[in-house]
C-alpha cells in the first residue's frame, strides 16, 4: 500500500510529465489558453494515457520480450498507440457519442504526443508490473491535468497584465511554465 | 534483420486489420458533404475559425452552423467551392463583415485614467472600463491587435473602424471586444437585428418605429455619401421615398437638439437622401441572401406586407404578394392623395421591391378568390395577413347614409380609384358646402382632396380641439392655409335631408372638455341646449376605421384564428405568431389604424419570426427588445454645447397655385440646405453627442 503511494505522488509531483520530465511541451503551449480547452485535454489525456498503457505492457510483456525483440520497442509503441487512438475514436463515436462530443476533438491531437510514448516507455524502464503500469500511467495523467489547469489559470491571468512588447504570448508563457516547473521542484525531496 | 522486418510487417498489418474491421463495425453514417467541405477547407487546422480543427469546421457547416466563409486563411474561391458543395449559388456565400457600434470614442467622458496594461480587457477587469457609458469603446485596441488581416485601426475618434475590403468575418476582434460592442455580422444577421437594451441607440432610433440608424445616415449626408445614407434607412425600411412624404416622425419629438434649440429635421433628410436616388436615374442595388427554397405568401400589399416581402425576400425566400386591389401599395396608395405622395413615385418605390424577385398577384381577395388553404395547397410553408383597417366607423347617427354622405376612407379610395383609372365607376359628385367630421389623417385628407376638387366652402368638424388632433401636424396647417374652416368642440347628433333623401343639414352640439379618458386626452361632454345646424349638401365621416377581417368566417381552417375586440389579429407583440401557427400579422391588421413606419417595422419583425419558423428554429422574442422604450440613462434633462441655429423649413408650393391641383404640394430640400440641416446633427449615442462647434 505504501508504495502504491510513493508511485503515486513521485508521478504526480515528484517526476511530473510536464514540468519535471519536459514531455508534452506541445499541448502545454497550445491548448493551455483557455481554461475551458485545458480542462478537456486533460481529461483526454487521462483516457488515453491509462489505454495506451495497458496496451503497450501488454505489448511489450507478450510479444516484444518473449520474441527478444526490445530494441523494436519504440517504433513498436509509436504504431501501437496511434492505431489505439483512431481505434478508440471510432469505438467512441459508434458506442458513447456524448463522450465523444466532449474528448473527440482532443484525440486526434495526443495520437503524436510525446507525453504518452514517453510514460509508456519509462513504465518499460522501471519494469513495472501491470498493475503498477497502471497506477503509473494513471497518476502521470493526473500529473499532466494539474500542470495544465494551472497553467492555463496562470496564463489568463498573464493576459490583464502588462508584458514587455517583446515577451508577450508564448515567451512569456515559457518563462511562466519555467517558474512553475521550478515550484515543483521543491518537490523533489520528498521521497 | 529478417525477424524485426517480419514482426514489423505483422504488427503493422495486425494494427491496420483490426482499424478496417473498426471501421466497418463501429461505422456511423456521416454526411459525405463534411468530407467535401474538409477537402475544400486549408487544412491547417490553425483554429482561426474558432472551430478545433477543419474536419470540426467542416462538421460546423454541414450542420448549418457555419457560413462557407468559415476559413479565414482561404480566399472567397474556398468559399464559393464550399458553398457549391452546400448546394448553395457559387459566389452568392454571404460575406460576414466587422463593424464597430460605438461612433462615442474619445468624444465620451472618462471616469478615471487607467494606469495598468493598455489593454482593453484589463481595464475592463477594472470597474467594466474607464469609460462612463456602459457600452462604450475603451479605445486600448484590442481588436485592433487581435486582427492578422490588418483589417481594424484605430480612427483618429478614438475607436475603430473596420476596412471592409480586407475583413474576412473571422471574427478574431468580436471575440476580443470585452464591451461586445464590435460585431462581425452577415448582411442576414443585420437586417434581422432589433434595438435591444444595451446597444448603441440615440434616443431618435429607439424612438423610430422602424428602428432606422437615424445618426449614420445624417453622418452620411452631411459627408455627401447620399447613396450610403439611402442603403442605411433601407437596412431597416424599404418605403423610404413614401415615408420621406408622409411619416409624422416621432423621432423628431426625442431629438437630443430640441431640448435647446428646435428638432433636426430628420424626415426630410430622409426624403433628401430617397428623392437623390430616385433622380439619379439609377436604383442602387440591394443585395439578397441565398435562396432557402422556402415560399411564403404575403397577403396585403400596404406598407406591412411589402416590408415584410422585402426582408423576407432578401433573407432568401421566395415571396408572393396577394392583394384585394388592382395595384399594390393599400392606403399609401388607396388613402393617401395624390398631392401628398404622387403615384408615380410610389410606383418607383414600389417596382424596386418587386425587382427582387417578388410576385404579385392582384384582384386577389383572401376569402373570396383564395384562402389560406388553397395557399398552404399551392406549397406556402407560411402566410403573412397585412390586410391593414379599411373598415370605416359609422356615426350610428340619425340620417347617415342620406345621398350626399360618405365615409372616409370610402371615399378617398373610390376617388383614388377613379383618379388612376382603376376602376370604370362615375366620379363621386361634389357638393358645394362639404362637411367632414373627425380628426385624424383620414379627416385631413378628406378636406384637402375636397379643396382641389372645388367644393366652395370646406369645413372639418371635431369634437376636440385642435391639440388633442391625431392627424400629422403639418397637415392641419397646411388644410388651415388651404381655407379649411375647423369647428372644434362639436360634436354630429344628426344629419337631415330632404324629400328626395338628400342630405341639407348637419346639426352638433358644442362641447366643452371634461375628464381625460383611457387614451389620456380630456373627453369632449356636449353641452345641453347648444344644438346648431348647418347648411351642407356634401358629408364624409371620418372618424376612424378598423380591420375587415371577415375572411374568417369563409373559410373552416382559420375558423381558431383569434381576434380582438377590436377586430384586429391577436398575436404575440414580439413575434406577431398569431393563433393559427403558420399565420403570422402585422400593420394596422394587428395595431389598429396606426402609421406607415409602424407597419413598416412590424412587417420586418414578423419577417424575423417567419425566418425562424421556416428555419424551423423555436421562436423566441428578441432578447432585451426595447421596442420603442427608451433606455433611461439617454434622456437628457438639458443639453449643452448647443447654438442656436434655426431648423430648415419645408419647401412647398405657394397655397394659391397648389389648391388648383392634386401636384405634390411639399417640396424636398435644396442640396446646400440639406447638407446644413445635417450639419445640426448632434450624432448622439446613447450619453455622449457632438458639441457643435462654435460652443466651444
Ligand atoms: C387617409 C389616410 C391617411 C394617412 N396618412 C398617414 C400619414 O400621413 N402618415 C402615416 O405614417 N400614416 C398615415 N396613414 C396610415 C397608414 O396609411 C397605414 O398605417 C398603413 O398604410 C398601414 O399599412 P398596412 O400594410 O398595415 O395596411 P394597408 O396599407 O391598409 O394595406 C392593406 C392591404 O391589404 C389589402 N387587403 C385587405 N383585405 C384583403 C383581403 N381580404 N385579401 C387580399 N388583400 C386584402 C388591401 O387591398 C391593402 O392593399 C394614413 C391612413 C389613411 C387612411
Amino acid at each position: 500500500m505504501g508504495d502504491i503511494i510513493v508511485l503515486v505522488v513521485s508521478c504526480i509531483l515528484i517526476n511530473n510529465i510536464l514540468l519535471a520530465q519536459y514531455l508534452g511541451n506541445c499541448p502545454f503551449l497550445g491548448t493551455s489558453k483557455k481554461m475551458e480547452t485545458a480542462v478537456g485535454m486533460s481529461f483526454a489525456v487521462v483516457f488515453v494515457l491509462v489505454m495506451a498503457g495497458i496496451i503497450t505492457w501488454v505489448v511489450n510483456t507478450f510479444v516484444l520480450v518473449k520474441f527478444g525483440l526490445e530494441f523494436l520497442r519504440t517504433i513498436a509503441f509509436i504504431l501501437v498507440i496511434a492505431s489505439l487512438v483512431q481505434f478508440v475514436e471510432m469505438f467512441l463515436k459508434k458506442s458513447i457519442p456524448a463522450l465523444y462530443a466532449g474528448l473527440g476533438i482532443f484525440l486526434p491531437l495526443i495520437t503524436t504526443n510525446c507525453a504518452v510514448m514517453g510514460v509508456c516507455l519509462l513504465n518499460v524502464n522501471e519494469e513495472y508490473t501491470f498493475s503498477q503500469s497502471l497506477i503509473s500511467s494513471f497518476a502521470y495523467a493526473i500529473g499532466f491535468g494539474l500542470a495544465l489547469i494551472l497553467f492555463a489559470g496562470i496564463r489568463e491571468k498573464v493576459l490583464l497584465a502588462r508584458v514587455p512588447k517583446p515577451l508577450q504570448d508564448t515567451a512569456i508563457g515559457l518563462v511562466a511554465a519555467g517558474v512553475l516547473s521550478m515550484a515543483f521542484f521543491a518537490f523533489k525531496g520528498m521521497v | 534483420m529478417i525477424e524485426s522486418l517480419l514482426f514489423m510487417l505483422i504488427l503493422g498489418g495486425a494494427c491496420g486489420s483490426i482499424l478496417s474491421l473498426a471501421s466497418k463495425i463501429f461505422y456511423v453514417y456521416e454526411d459525405p458533404r463534411i468530407a467535401q467541405v474538409e477537402y475544400f477547407l486549408a487544412g491547417a487546422n490553425c483554429g482561426g475559425c474558432g472551430f478545433t480543427g477543419c474536419s470540426a469546421a467542416a462538421v460546423a457547416v454541414v450542420d448549418g452552423k457555419a457560413k462557407p466563409t468559415v476559413c479565414v486563411i482561404s480566399d472567397m474561391e474556398t468559399a464559393a467551392n464550399v458553398a457549391e458543395v452546400m448546394g448553395m449559388e457559387v459566389g452568392a456565400a454571404e460575406p460576414l463583415l466587422s463593424k464597430n457600434e460605438c461612433s462615442g470614442g474619445t468624444r465620451a467622458d472618462d471616469r478615471y485614467t487607467y494606469q495598468g496594461a493598455p489593454s482593453c480587457r484589463a481595464a475592463e477587469a477594472l470597474l467594466g472600463g474607464r469609460k462612463v457609458c456602459t457600452i462604450g469603446c475603451l479605445g486600448y485596441g484590442d481588436c485592433v491587435k487581435s486582427c492578422i488581416f490588418d483589417a481594424i485601426h484605430m480612427g483618429p475618434d478614438g475607436f475603430p473602424v473596420a476596412d471592409e475590403a480586407k475583413c474576412v468575418g473571422c471574427g478574431a476582434c468580436e471575440t476580443a471586444c470585452p464591451k461586445g460592442i464590435v460585431h462581425v455580422r452577415t448582411m442576414s444577421e443585420r437586417l434581422l437585428h432589433f434595438n435591444q437594451e444595451d446597444d448603441a441607440l440615440a434616443p431618435c432610433q429607439q424612438t423610430c418605429p422602424a428602428e432606422i440608424d437615424i445618426p449614420k445616415y445624417i453622418a452620411q449626408v452631411r459627408d455627401g455619401d447620399y447613396a450610403g445614407a439611402v442603403n442605411t434607412i433601407r437596412e431597416r425600411n424599404p418605403l423610404l421615398l413614401s415615408c420621406g412624404r408622409v411619416c409624422p416622425h416621432p423621432c423628431e419629438d426625442y431629438c437630443r437638439r430640441g431640448i435647446e434649440d428646435e428638432a433636426v429635421s430628420i424626415n426630410q433628410l430622409k426624403r433628401f437622401a430617397a428623392d437623390y436616388e430616385m433622380h439619379s436615374g439609377e436604383r442602387l442595388p440591394i443585395p439578397c441572401a441565398v435562396p432557402t427554397g422556402k415560399k411564403v405568401a404575403v397577403v396585403g400589399g400596404g406598407p406591412a406586407g411589402l416590408s415584410c416581402a422585402y426582408f423576407l425576400r432578401r433573407l432568401g425566400h421566395d415571396v408572393t404578394i396577394l392583394d384585394a386591389m388592382p395595384k399594390l401599395g393599400g392606403m399609401i396608395r388607396y388613402g393617401i392623395p395624390e398631392y401628398r405622395l404622387p403615384k408615380e413615385v410610389l410606383q418607383w418605390e414600389i417596382d424596386g421591391i418587386l425587382n427582387l424577385g417578388i410576385d404579385y398577384r392582384s384582384n386577389a381577395t383572401l376569402g373570396a378568390d383564395f384562402t389560406t388553404a388553397s395557399l398552404r395547397e399551392e406549397g406556402f410553408d407560411a402566410v403573412f395577413l397585412g390586410v391593414g383597417a379599411w373598415n370605416d366607423y359609422t356615426l350610428r347617427a340619425e340620417g347617415e347614409d342620406l345621398n350626399g354622405c360618405y365615409t372616409g376612407i370610402d371615399f378617398l379610395t373610390r376617388f383614388a380609384r377613379h383618379q388612376q383609372g382603376d376602376s370604370d365607376e362615375d366620379a363621386i359628385p361634389i357638393g358645394k358646402k362639404c362637411v367632414v367630421i373627425g380628426g385624424g389623417n383620414t379627416a385631413i385628407d378628406c378636406v384637402r382632396t375636397l379643396v382641389r376638387l372645388g367644393a366652395e366652402e370646406v369645413s372639418l368638424v371635431y369634437r376636440r380641439t385642435r391639440k388633442e388632433m391625431p392627424a400629422n401636424d403639418v397637415e392641419i396647417e397646411a388644410a388651415d392655409h388651404e381655407g379649411v374652416k375647423f369647428h372644434f368642440l362639436a360634436a354630429p347628433v344628426r344629419v337631415i335631408g330632404d324629400e328626395n333623401d338628400q342630405v341639407t343639414h348637419f346639426e352638433f352640439q358644442k362641447c366643452e372638455l371634461g375628464e381625460p379618458d383611457a387614451s389620456g386626452r380630456r373627453r369632449p361632454v356636449p353641452i345641453e341646449g347648444s344644438e346648431t345646424l348647418m347648411e351642407i349638401d356634401m358629408l364624409v365621416t371620418a372618424i376612424g376605421q378598423g380591420p375587415d377581417v371577415s375572411f374568417i368566417e369563409k373559410e373552416d381552417a382559420i375558423q381558431n384564428l383569434q381576434t380582438t375586440r377590436w377586430n384586429t389579429i391577436d398575436a404575440d407583440p414580439e413575434i406577431l405568431q398569431s393563433s393559427v401557427p403558420y399565420i403570422f400579422t402585422a400593420g394596422d391588421s394587428y395595431t389598429g389604424a396606426s402609421l406607415v413606419v409602424e407597419a413598416i417595422g412590424g412587417g420586418r419583425r414578423a419577417a424575423r419570426a417567419i425566418h425562424m419558423y421556416l428555419s424551423e428554429e423555436e421562436l423566441v422574442p428578441v432578447p432585451k427588445s426595447l421596442q420603442k422604450k427608451h433606455i433611461p440613462e439617454s434622456l437628457f434633462e438639458s443639453v449643452n454645447g448647443v447654438v442656436q441655429k434655426k431648423r430648415a423649413e419645408m419647401p412647398e408650393m405657394d397655397v394659391a397655385e397648389r389648391i388648383q391641383s392634386f401636384e405634390e404640394a411639399d417640396l424636398v430640400l435644396e442640396e446646400s440646405d440639406a447638407l446644413a440641416e445635417a450639419n445640426r446633427c448632434l450624432g448622439c449615442c446613447r450619453i455622449c453627442y457632438n458639441k457643435d462647434k462654435e460652443a466651444a
